[in-house]
C-alpha cells in the first residue's frame, strides 16, 4: 500500500485512480447519478470527450486502445446510459480490447427495487466482459479499479466493468492506492513451455508447405517484428485475418492476404495445401475456417495464444504452445530453422499471379469502383490510420490497402458491428493526433452514429469519414443476390439523405465525389482542410465483394463475384 | 461420460451466477451443482456433476478457469473420491404400510425424519446409485415430494484440493 493522500469523496479517489493509471482522456456522457463525478472532473487534467451517444463512447474508447495500446476508458449514467454501453463492451471483447467501462448506478439502498434509471449492468454484462464489479463499499474502490485496469489489460485484453453506486461516489474515503493486485483466481500465463517450442521448431524443419495464421493476439502482444523475423528465417507465407492486419507488412513478399470468406484465393488455397499452420493469436473464427472439417485437413496445427481455452476450441491443435505471443516467438526464433519450402514458395507465388484480388474498371463512364477508392486513399497517404464500420467497404479496405504498420487497421472483427467506425476514429485520432485517420464508411453504417458529427466538431477532431454510398447496405444485398433470387428485401437505401448537407449542418466539411476523377482531389482536399469532414463517394451501386466462400463450404471453393459492366 | 469438478471460488456475492451463466451460455449440461462454505470462509466450493466427453470437461475446466472468481478447478476421479448425496423423500403411507416402508429405510441406513397420519419422510445419505434404488423401492408407496442435493465429494487421503 502507498502512504494515504488523505480523505476525499469516492468521486474524487476515482479520478485520483485514473490519473495513477495514467488515463488523460476518457469518453462519456453525463446524467443524474454521475453528477459527483463529473463535478470531479470538471477541474481535472482528464480530457473528458464528450459523445453524444453512449454506444460511440464505447467505442471510441476502444478506438483509443487500438490505435495506441493502452486501456480505453468510457463512462455512462445508470440505465440507459449503461445498457447504450452494450454494443461497446460486447464488441471490446469478442475481439478482445482493453477496455475499463465505468457506470454510474441508483444508490445501494435503492438497487434491486426498480428504481428510477435503474438496470443490473453488471449482471448484463456478465457473459460480454473479461470481469465486472458492482462496488458495494467506498472504500474498496481504489481496489477494484487498480484491479479493473489490470485484469482489462494482462493475459487475453478484454472489457471490464465497474458500476457505481451514488452514494459510493459522495462518500469521504481514506485514499489508499495499492502498489499490487492480488487475485489468487487470476494467473496469466505468459512464458511459453520450451519443450512445445522446440517441438515446434521440430515441425517447422521438416515442414515442406508451412503457412503462418496470424491475428488480433500478434498486435496485442506487439509481436510484429518478432513475427516478421520468424516468417523469414523460416521462408514462410503469412496470412492475418482482420483483427491481425498490420501484424505483418501487406507489400511483404511472403505476405499473402486475408483468409477466409473474403480472403484473398492464394491465402485459402495455401491453407488448405499446408502440411503446417503456424497459428499466431488467432481464435479459427467461422469466417475463417468455413467448413471446419475441411479447414487445413493434411495440416499439423501449431497453436501459439495466451488464453488455453482457445487450444482446440473449434480446431484440433497438436502442438499447443500457451503464453504471450511476443516472448514464444523470441524464443521460436532460436530454435527454428528454414522450412523445406522452395517449391512451396514457387507454388504460391504462381497462384498469386493466377488468382490475384483484382476488380474490373467500367470500360465506358466515370463511375466510381469502391476498391479504386481504398487505392487512392493509399496513395495519397499510405501511413494513415484506417478505421473501419461493417459491411462491403470493410471488406475491401482490408483487402486493398496493404497495412505495413500494427494499429493502422482498426475494425470490428468479431461482432461486426455496423456504426463502430466512426466512434472508434474519434478514438484513434486521439490517441494518435499526428496520424491522419479515416473511417472507411458505408452509407448504411454512418447513419448508425452520425450524430458523433457533433462531437468531432465541438472537439475538433479531424477525422475523415469516406462514405462508400451504394444506395444500398451493400453486404445484405450481396448475400440476397446471390442466395435469395435478387429479392432486394430492405436493403435498398437510396437517396435516403444528403451526407454533404448533413455534415455542413453539423458545422463539419462536406465533399462529394461522383466521378472517378473527382476520388483523389477530394480526399486531398480532406487531408489538407484539417477538420472534421465527410466525404460522400457515389460509387458502383451493385459491386460485389470478391472473391467469396459461401457460408458453410471449405475454404478453397471460392468463388470470383467482380462484376464486369 | 459424467464428471465430477471440485471449484474453489471467492466467496463472494454473484460468483453463483457466473458459473451457471457460463455454463448455459456455453451449452454445457450440468447434472448437479452444490455450493458452500469451506474451511477458508473467504473461499466457497463448488460440486459440479456435468455430462460430456473429454473434450468437453477441457473446455470446461478452461472456461471455469478463466472467470477470475475461480481460484481452482479439480476434476475428481471416482476412484480416488468420496462423494455423498443427501435425499429427502416424502411417502404416502399409513399404518397398513408404516412398517414395510421402516424395514427399506433400514436397509438402506436411512432415518425417518418425519411420520403424519398419511404420510412419512426419509432421509437418506449415499452415493448417487444407492439414492437411486432407495427411490425405486419407494415409488410404489407414492412418492409425494422429493428433494435431493447433489453430490458433495472429497478426495481421499491427507492431500486435499485445495487452493
Ligand atoms: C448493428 C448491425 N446491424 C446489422 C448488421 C448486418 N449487416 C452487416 S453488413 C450490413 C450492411 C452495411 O451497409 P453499409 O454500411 O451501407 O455498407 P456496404 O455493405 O453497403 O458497404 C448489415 C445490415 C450489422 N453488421 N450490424
Ligand atoms: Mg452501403
Amino acid at each position: 500500500m502507498t502512504e494515504s493522500t488523505g480523505k476525499m469523496t469516492g468521486a474524487r479517489a476515482l479520478i485520483e485512480c485514473l490519473y495513477r493509471e495514467g488515463v488523460d482522456t476518457i469518453f462519456g456522457y453525463p446524467g443524474g447519478v454521475l453528477l459527483p463525478i463529473y463535478d470531479a472532473l470538471y477541474d481535472s487534467d482528464i480530457r473528458h470527450v464528450l459523445v453524444r451517444h453512449e454506444q460511440a463512447a464505447a467505442h471510441a474508447a476502444e478506438g483509443y486502445a487500438r490505435a495506441t495500446g493502452k486501456t480505453g476508458v468510457c463512462i455512462a449514467t445508470s440505465g440507459p446510459g449503461a445498457t447504450n454501453l452494450v454494443t461497446g463492451i460486447a464488441n471490446a471483447y469478442m475481439d478482445s480490447i482493453p477496455m475499463v467501462a465505468f457506470t454510474g448506478q441508483v444508490p445501494s439502498s435503492l438497487i434491486g427495487n426498480d428504481a428510477f434509471q435503474e438496470a443490473n449492468i453488471t449482471g448484463i454484462t456478465m457473459p460480454i466482459t473479461k470481469h465486472n464489479y458492482l462496488v458495494q463499499d467506498a472504500k474498496e474502490l481504489p481496489r477494484i479499479i487498480k484491479e479493473a485496469f489490470h485484469i482489462a489489460s494482462t493475459g487475453r485484453p478484454g472489457p471490464v466493468l465497474v458500476d457505481l453506486p451514488k452514494d459510493i461516489t459522495t462518500e469521504e474515503i481514506e485514499f489508499y492506492y495499492p502498489d499490487k493486485v492480488e487475485l489468487r483466481g487470476y494467473n496469466p500465463t505468459y512464458r511459453g513451455n520450451l519443450q512445445q517450442i522446440k517441438k515446434a521448431a521440430a515441425e517447422i524443419k521438416n515442414s515442406e508447405n508451412p503457412v503462418i495464421y496470424a491475428g488480433g493476439g500478434v498486435i496485442s502482444s506487439d509481436a510484429a517484428g518478432e513475427l516478421k523475423e520468424l516468417a523469414e528465417k523460416i521462408q514462410a507465407p503469412v496470412t492475418t485475418t482482420l483483427t491481425g492486419m498490420g501484424g505483418f507488412p501487406g507489400n511483404h513478399s511472403l505476405f499473402i492476404g486475408m483468409p477466409g470468406m473474403h480472403g484473398s484465393k492464394y491465402a485459402n488455397y495455401a491453407i488448405q495445401e499446408s502440411d503446417l499452420i503456424i497459428a499466431v493469436g488467432v481464435r479459427f473464427d467461422d469466417r475463417v475456417t468455413g467448413k471446419l472439417k475441411s479447414f487445413a485437413a493434411n495440416a499439423k496445427i501449431i497453436h501459439i495464444d495466451i488464453d488455453p481455452a482457445e487450444i482446440s476450441k473449434n480446431v484440433k491443435v497438436d502442438i499447443p504452445i500457451v503464453g504471450d505471443a511476443k516472448g514464444i516467438l523470441t524464443n521460436l526464433l532460436k530454435y527454428a530453422e528454414k522450412s523445406q519450402s522452395e517449391e512451396w514458395l514457387k507454388k504460391i507465388e504462381y497462384w498469386k499471379k493466377q488468382y490475384p484480388l483484382h476488380y474490373i474498371e467500367p470500360a465506358t463512364g466515370d463511375g466510381i469502383k469502391p476498391q479504386y477508392i481504398i487505392e487512392q486513399i493509399k496513395e495519397a497517404c499510405e501511413d494513415a490510420i484506417i478505421v473501419t464500420e461493417v459491411g462491403q467497404h470493410q471488406m475491401w479496405a482490408a483487402q486493398y490497402f496493404r497495412y505495413k504498420e500494427p494499429r493502422t487497421f482498426i475494425s470490428s472483427g468479431g461482432l461486426g458491428t455496423m456504426g463502430y467506425g466512426f466512434p472508434a476514429s474519434i478514438g484513434a485520432k486521439l490517441g494518435k493526433p499526428d496520424k491522419v485517420v479515416f473511417d472507411i464508411s458505408g452509407d448504411g453504417s454512418f447513419q448508425m452514429n452520425s450524430q458523433e458529427l457533433a462531437t468531432v466538431v465541438q472537439e475538433n477532431v479531424p477525422v475523415i469519414i469516406a462514405i462508400f454510398n451504394n444506395g444500398y447496405l451493400g453486404m445484405v444485398r450481396q448475400w440476397q443476390e446471390l442466395f435469395f433470387d435478387r429479392r432486394y428485401s430492405s436493403t435498398c437505401i437510396q437517396d435516403s439523405v444528403d451526407f454533404v448537407k448533413l455534415a455542413e449542418a453539423y458545422g463539419a466539411l462536406g465533399l462529394r465525389a461522383t466521378k472517378r476523377d473527382e476520388v483523389r482531389p477530394a480526399i486531398e482536399e480532406a487531408i489538407k482542410s484539417g477538420r472534421p469532414t465527410v466525404i460522400d463517394f457515389v460509387v458502383e451501386c451493385e459491386e460485389n465483394v470478391s472473391p467469396m466462400v459461401p457460408a458453410g463450404a471449405a475454404i478453397n471453393e471460392i468463388l470470383d463475384l467482380e462484376r464486369k459492366e | 461420460m459424467r464428471h465430477t469438478l471440485s471449484v474453489l471460488v471467492e466467496n463472494k456475492h454473484g460468483v453463483l451466477t457466473r458459473v451457471a451463466g457460463m455454463f448455459s451460455r456455453r451449452g454445457y449440461n450440468i447434472d448437479s451443482l452444490t455450493v458452500g462454505v469451506t474451511e477458508d470462509p473467504t473461499i466457497s466450493r463448488m460440486t459440479i456433476v456435468v455430462r460430456g466427453d473429454d473434450d468437453v470437461l477441457e473446455q470446461v475446466t478452461k472456461q471455469l478457469n478463466k472467470l477470475i472468481d475461480v481460484i481452482r478447478v479439480t476434476d475428481l476421479k471416482s476412484e480416488e473420491t468420496v462423494e455423498r448425496e443427501l435425499a429427502l423423500f416424502k411417502v404416502s403411507s399409513d399404518v397398513s404400510n408404516r412398517s414395510e416402508i421402516m424395514q427399506i429405510a433400514d436397509i438402506f441406513r436411512a432415518r425417518i425424519i418425519d411420520v403424519a397420519p398419511r404420510s412419512m419422510i426419509i432421509e437418506v445419505t449415499g452415493d448417487e446409485s444407492k439414492i437411486d434404488a432407495i427411490e425405486q423401492l419407494l415409488r410404489p408407496f407414492g412418492i409425494r415430494e422429493m428433494v435431493r442435493t447433489g453430490k458433495v465429494a472429497l478426495r481421499r487421503g491427507a492431500k486435499g484440493v485445495s487452493s
